[in-house]
């Protein structure tokens, strides 16, 4: 009876922290999603709406054409045009570089290459910021600067985190493999070509992810290197958006909302890689 | 180069030769990353030091002045002011986005129903980062109808006027990054689920509460992946520029000026090269003393025996 009696009182307090459990993890949900309708709101709301006083919640109708808004003011279409672009460049350049180079120092012994490897890792922690005046002067040299090639060049040259993250996949690949390929007369690029590369799908598919949102989301570069309007990529002309259309919030919205809705979409279409790729590089690091 | 080898003969190679033909192939594979270190890396990091030694626009004059710039910082009113914008961001936000982060994962590896749902929209706004959310947040920030201050009213309190204000310019920076600690919330779920269930049973049997499992058994063991998360994060921290430049370019009055900032506007809006790559310099060595330190205090509190 009294252990009944227990079992039952411990049910009830495991019951009540369940339910509290679901209330703060709610509560947060609710905070963390919270900016993303606070956009959609200003973006469909009436423009009579948005600046009155108390805020209102909700939109008295919704206008869906201040989507087409951005559109007109500014050369929108091209400017995701030129993200795409330059993202689509750059995940190949960087699944292409990375996955040779990752492939040789996780399977080639060669002289120096745990030296290197370090210096690979080295060079993960290195501010970005240290090389950056330098490489704007040699792109002026080169007379690129106006060009998309320093957006797109560097990431030809194996971005080191990627070449640690497909090193440490690669690395969960059983050595058998190498061995039965080298018995069949494959060479070392045979190996990497037809027994690794195939295998390696769904790390390459991280990497093409972060690559995209990473490029997607870029800043500091395109704003130093892109000067033609008609060059910007989403990024850069929002921050144009902000200078002409201060009093246009809901046009601002609207043009935030699309820059940032491939990303999202992608996300969803990919969350699992998203999850790998970040276990594979922070949980094994 | 052999290429067109029968395999037998290949076979019958002596070790030597194998392990040769291995290291051309291995050298001639890295080689985009070689190449790329040393234009991109290595050559820029000599380079920016070499410019940080004459004062030159590349233009007009160039003139071999030594380590005046360096001098220079030191005595600079606003580069105190940005080291210390920076540094106020850097061990707030850190700290204050990993306790988030945690708190966040540790509630969702509760055996939580939908899981999938709440930890997409916990990460969510970490995969937006950059112009737009900047834009977004300076929105929410907006003193009269903006979210913050009409959910803040609503509870009677008149709220600050945020990122228009010298006191909570800052704070609203820092307040913005924490809504991105989805990223790490990530890794912290991931690691929860790498600790064994054995070691909570069994500290259960021993008679331990949820809150002393927690403490003993769950921190300790996710401590290499919280410290790799704030290595990284402090290096991102100190590089902190696109929300300063589009949420309050640095003001008002360099409330919000970071050194990243700082530098961008003496390189490419002042063309004073050798100064901003002097700075650049002292930011990347101030980083690498904290990355050392991080990594020297990692023996004294990160558990790295597996179990």
């Amino acid at each position: 009876m009294v252990r009944l009696h227990r079992l039952r009182g411990s049910n009830l307090i495991e019951a009540i922290y369940r339910f509290l459990l679901y209330v703060v993890v709610i509560t947060g949900a609710v905070i963390f999603g919270i900016p993303f309708y606070w956009m959609i709101r200003t973006a469909v709301m009436p423009a009579w709406q948005v600046y009155i006083f108390p805020p209102q919640w909700i939109p008295a109708e919704i206008h869906l054409e201040t989507f087409r808004e951005p559109f007109k003011v500014f050369p929108f279409a091209l400017w995701f045009q030129n993200s795409a672009m330059i993202a689509t460049f750059n995940v190949l350049g960087a699944a292409i570089s990375c996955s040779m180079v990752a492939f040789s120092f996780a399977r080639l012994r060669t002289p120096f290459r745990d030296t290197l490897f370090t210096i690979v890792l080295a060079t993960m922690i290195l501010p970005e910021h240290v090389r950056l005046i330098p490489t704007y002067l040699l792109y002026v040299k080169l007379g690129w600067v106006g060009t998309f090639l320093p957006l797109l060049v560097p990431n030809w040259f194996a971005p080191a985190f990627f070449v640690f993250l497909l090193r440490q996949f690669f690395m969960t690949i059983p050595k058998e493999m190498d061995d039965a390929a080298y018995i069949d007369g494959c060479s070392p690029l045979g190996l990497f070509w037809r027994i690794h590369l195939p295998l390696s799908g769904p790390a390459l598919g991280v990497v093409a992810i972060f690559m995209f949102t990473g490029t997607w989301n870029d800043f500091l570069a395109p704003l130093i290197y892109l000067s033609k309007i008609k060059m910007y990529t989403v990024a850069l002309g929002l921050r144009l958006f902000q200078g002409q259309m201060t009093t246009n919030m809901r046009a601002l919205m609207a043009a935030s909302l699309l820059a940032v809705l491939p990303t999202i979409l992608i996300f969803f279409v990919a969350q699992r890689y998203f999850v790998q790729g970040i276990v594979i590089s922070g949980v094994k690091g | 180069m052999a290429t067109a080898v029968h395999p037998l003969t290949w076979l019958s190679r002596r070790p030597m030769r194998q392990s040769t033909r291995e290291a051309i192939y291995g050298y001639a594979l890295m080689s985009p990353w070689i190449i790329g270190f040393l234009i991109f890396t290595i050559g820029p990091m000599i380079a920016s030091f070499v410019i940080s030694l004459f004062s030159t626009d590349f233009l007009t004059k160039t003139e071999y002045i030594g380590l005046h710039w360096y001098s220079a910082a030191i005595n600079d009113k606003l580069v105190h002011k940005a080291l210390i914008n920076t540094a106020v961001y850097s061990f707030v936000m850190v700290p204050l986005s990993t306790v988030i982060a945690l708190m966040i994962a540790v509630l969702l590896n509760q055996g939580i129903k939908g899981q999938s749902i709440w930890r997409t929209i916990y990460y969510l706004p970490s995969v937006v980062s950059g112009v737009a959310v900047s834009l977004l947040w300076r929105w929410l920030y907006q003193p009269d109808v903006g979210l913050f201050n009409s959910l803040l009213l609503k509870i009677g309190i008149q709220g600050p006027r945020w990122i228009y204000s010298e006191e909570w310019a800052m704070a609203s920076i820092i307040l913005m990054a924490c809504w991105g600690s989805g990223a790490a919330m990530l890794v912290f779920l991931a690691g929860l689920r790498g600790i064994p269930t054995q070691l909570y049973e069994a500290a259960k049997i021993d008679g331990a509460d949820s809150i002393t499992q927690f403490f003993a058994i769950t921190i300790p063991l996710l401590t290499p992946t919280i410290f790799f998360n704030v290595v990284m994060n402090i290096i991102g921290s100190w590089q902190v520029f696109t929300q300063a430049y589009v949420m309050t370019q640095g003001g008002p009055n360099n409330a919000t000026l970071t050194m990243v900032l700082y530098i961008y506007r003496k390189a490419f809006e002042g063309f004073v090269f050798g100064y901003a790559s002097a700075l650049a310099w002292l930011l990347f060595l101030l980083i690498l003393i904290f990355v050392v330190l991080a990594l020297r205090s990692a023996s004294t509190w990160v558990h790295y025996e597996r179990v």
